[in-house]
C-alpha cells in the first residue's frame, strides 16, 4: 500500500485527551469528532487534516483507549501516523479502523511532501529515506481490509 | 524461566498470540461505540455472553439527555441480552471487577486503559478500544503480542505519612510516560507481602501511565486470602527469575509523599516542593484511590476539622459508600464540609460533577494530569489521600504531616 500526503509535525505524547477532549465523546457523530480534533492542541489544526501525514514524536496517542481518538483524525482526512511510538492502545485502534501507523524515528519539516511504502516499511520525506518498523501480517491484512469490521465482513 | 505475562498468555515474549478472553467488559463511555461497532459487524452472536460485562460508570447518572439517550440503547442491549450490568450508582468498572474478584492466571480485557488495575490479582488484564472489544463479543478471543517485560522491585516498609499511591507515583517517574511501552510491569520484591490489595490495586492503576499494557502482582497468600473471601479459589504463582527488559529498584521506607504536577504525570516532586501553592478544589476518589481504606484514611484526617476548599468525595463504588456509612465515615466528612457525590468516575475525566473553571487548581487522586482533563483551563495536581486531606485543610497543597498537629 502506497500512500502520500503533507507533513504536519507534532510533539512527544500527544495524548488521547489532546487528539479529541472527552467533553465530545458523547456521541457519535464522527463529522463533529474529526472538526474538534486537537482542539486543546491549536484549535486551526483540524482544518489542516486533509491530505496530512502526522509526523510526531515518540509516545503518540498515550492516555485512554477511547477510539474516537483515532477515528477523529481518520475521519478528519489524515493519511496516516509516523512515530517512533504510540501509546500502545492507540495503536491498536487505529489499525483497527483502517488509520494506518508507522514506527519511525524521522525528522520533519512541516508542510514537506511524504511519501509511504506500508508494506515495505519505507517513508521517504523530501528526498531523505527512512525505514519504519514493520507491521505483523495480522496488521497488515486489518489495514489492507480498511479495519477490523470490513476484514470481518469479507470473512463471513 | 517465563514471566508471568509469557505464563498466562502461553507464549515467548514478542510472539503474537490468539487467546480466549476470560472476562471482557465496557463501561458507558466505551460500550456505546462498542455496540455501533458490533452492529456494523452484522450484530453477530456473543460467544460468551456470561463473560461479558457492562458498567455505567463515566457519566453516571447522565448529565443531559444525550448521555442519556446514548446510554439507554446500551441499558437495553445489556438486559435484554442478560448480560452482566451494573446501572448508575454502581460504581467504577475495575472496582466492581475487583470486588467481584477476579481469578490468578485469567486473561482480562476491558474497554478502558486502567483495566491493568486486575492485575494486582496475578491477571493478565488489559485495556483495548471499541472495534477488539467488539470482535472479543463475537469471537471470544482476540490477538495479543507478549510484552516484554519490566521488573519493579519494591524492598523496605512504606514510612506513615506515605502511601502506595506515592509508591506508584515513584515509580512512574522512574520510568516516565513512554518508558514501559509495549511492555509489561511485574511488582516484586520483599516489600510486596506488606503490600495489601487495595495497595496493590492502586500501584496497578498506574501501569499504564508508563506505556506499559499491564501492571501485575503474583498471586500469593494475600490474593487468596482476597478471593476465599468471595468464595473463590486462587491458585498462588512463584515468581521465577525471568529474562527482563529493564529493573527498576525502590526503597519503600525512601519515599516521602509525592505529588505530579501538570500536564505530566511523570513530574513528580516532593510534596514539600509544592506546598504552599492555592487550590480551588480537592478531589477524592477514581480508580485509583476510591476504596474503603481510601475514605478510611481520608476520614481520619479529616475528622474534626474543616475543609478550606470545595472537596469532592466519590467512593468508587456502592459496597464503598455502604461500608463508609457503616463506619461512620460519610458522617465524618460530611461534618468537615466536603461534598459526597454517587460512585462512578465522578469528575475524573472532566464530564461532571466537580469540573474545573479556567484558571483553577484541583488537588486530585486520580491518574491523569493531562492539559484539560478536568475541564477547559484548569490544572490537575495528584497526590495520595493524605496529602488531599491535608491540602483541603490547609485550601492550598499540604504534605500529609500537617495533619500531624492538633
Ligand atoms: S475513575 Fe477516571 S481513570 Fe478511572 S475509569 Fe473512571 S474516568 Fe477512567
Amino acid at each position: 500500500m502506497r500512500l502520500e500526503g503533507t507533513a504536519i509535525c507534532l510533539g512527544e505524547d500527544v495524548d488521547t485527551d489532546l487528539i479529541i477532549a472527552g467533553r465530545y465523546l458523547r456521541t457519535k457523530d464522527r463529522g463533529l469528532w474529526a472538526s474538534r480534533a486537537f482542539e486543546d492542541l491549536d484549535p486551526a489544526l483540524a482544518k489542516r487534516l486533509k491530505g496530512a501525514i502526522i509526523v510526531a514524536g515518540k509516545n503518540f496517542g498515550c492516555g485512554s483507549s477511547r477510539e474516537q481518538a483515532a477515528i477523529a483524525l481518520k475521519e478528519a482526512g489524515v493519511v496516516a501516523v509516523i512515530a517512533p511510538s504510540f501509546g500502545r492502545i492507540f495503536f491498536r485502534n487505529a489499525i483497527n479502523i483502517g488509520l494506518p501507523l508507522l514506527e519511525c524515528e524521522c525528522g520533519c519539516t512541516e508542510g514537506a511532501h511524504v511519501r509511504i511504502d506500508l508494506g515495505e516499511g519505507r517513508v521517504s520525506i523530501e528526498g531523505n529515506m527512512y525505514r519504519s518498523r514493520p507491521l505483523s501480517p495480522r496488521m497488515l491484512e486489518i489495514l489492507l481490509a480498511g479495519g477490523l469490521v470490513e476484514l470481518w465482513r469479507c470473512r463471513r | 524461566m517465563s514471566s508471568l505475562s509469557e505464563r498466562i498468555l502461553a507464549g515467548a515474549e514478542g510472539s503474537y498470540v490468539d487467546r480466549e478472553v476470560d472476562r471482557a467488559y465496557v463501561h458507558d463511555g466505551t460500550g456505546v461505540l462498542t455496540l455501533e461497532v458490533w452492529k456494523a459487524m452484522g450484530s453477530p452472536p456473543l460467544r460468551y455472553p456470561e463473560r461479558v460485562s457492562i458498567f455505567f460508570d463515566h457519566i453516571a447518572p447522565a448529565n443531559n439527555s444525550t448521555t442519556s439517550t446514548l446510554q439507554r440503547e446500551l441499558r437495553i442491549f445489556a438486559t435484554e441480552r442478560g448480560l452482566n450490568f451494573s446501572d448508575v450508582g454502581g460504581g467504577i468498572s475495575h472496582q466492581l471487577m475487583a470486588e467481584r474478584g477476579v481469578l490468578p492466571g485469567e486473561i482480562v480485557v476491558g474497554a478502558d486503559s486502567h483495566t491493568c488495575t486486575l492485575g494486582a490479582f496475578g491477571a493478565f488484564a488489559t485495556g483495548m478500544g471499541a472495534s477488539d472489544m467488539a470482535a472479543i463479543w463475537a469471537e471470544g478471543a482476540t490477538w495479543f503480542r507478549v510484552p516484554e517485560t519490566i521488573q519493579i522491585f519494591f524492598e523496605g516498609a512504606l514510612s506513615d505519612h506515605a502511601e502506595a499511591k506515592d509508591a506508584a507515583l515513584c515509580y512512574l517517574s522512574r520510568l516516565g510516560m513512554d518508558g514501559a511501552i509495549y511492555r509489561a510491569l511485574e511488582f516484586r520484591g520483599e516489600a510486596v507481602p506488606d503490600l495489601g490489595m487495595d495497595d496493590r490495586l492502586t500501584i496497578c492503576n498506574l501501569a499504564v501511565e508508563t506505556g506499559a499494557k499491564a501492571g501485575m502482582f503474583y498471586a500469593d497468600g494475600i490474593t487468596a486470602r482476597y478471593l476465599k473471601e468471595r468464595g473463590l479459589e486462587a491458585e498462588l504463582q512463584e515468581p521465577e527469575p525471568c529474562r527482563c527488559a529493564g529493573s527498576v529498584d525502590i526503597d519503600l521506607s525512601a519515599i516521602s509523599p509525592l505529588v505530579a504536577v501538570p500536564p505530566r504525570v511523570d513530574r513528580v516532586r516532593r510534596v514539600e516542593e509544592l506546598q504552599g501553592i492555592p487550590i480551588d478544589q480537592v478531589f477524592v476518589g477514581t480508580c485509583t484511590n476510591g476504596r474503603f481504606s481510601d475514605m478510611e484514611r481520608l476520614a481520619r484526617g479529616l475528622k474534626g476539622r474543616k475543609v478550606m476548599v470545595r472537596t469532592i468525595v466519590v467512593p468508587a463504588s456502592r459496597a464503598v459508600l455502604l461500608a463508609s456509612v457503616k463506619a461512620g465515615i460519610v458522617e465524618e466528612l460530611l461534618r468537615a464540609g466536603c461534598t459526597i457525590a454517587p460512585p462512578g468516575c465522578g469528575p475524573c475525566l472532566g464530564a461532571h460533577m466537580g469540573v474545573l473553571g479556567e484558571g483553577e487548581v484541583c488537588l486530585s487522586t486520580a491518574n491523569r494530569n493531562f492539559t484539560n482533563r478536568m475541564g477547559i483551563g484548569g490544572e490537575v495536581y495528584l497526590a495520595s489521600v493524605s496529602t488531599a486531606a491535608a491540602s483541603a485543610v490547609k485550601g492550598e497543597i499540604a504534605p500529609p504531616e500537617v495533619l500531624d498537629e492538633a
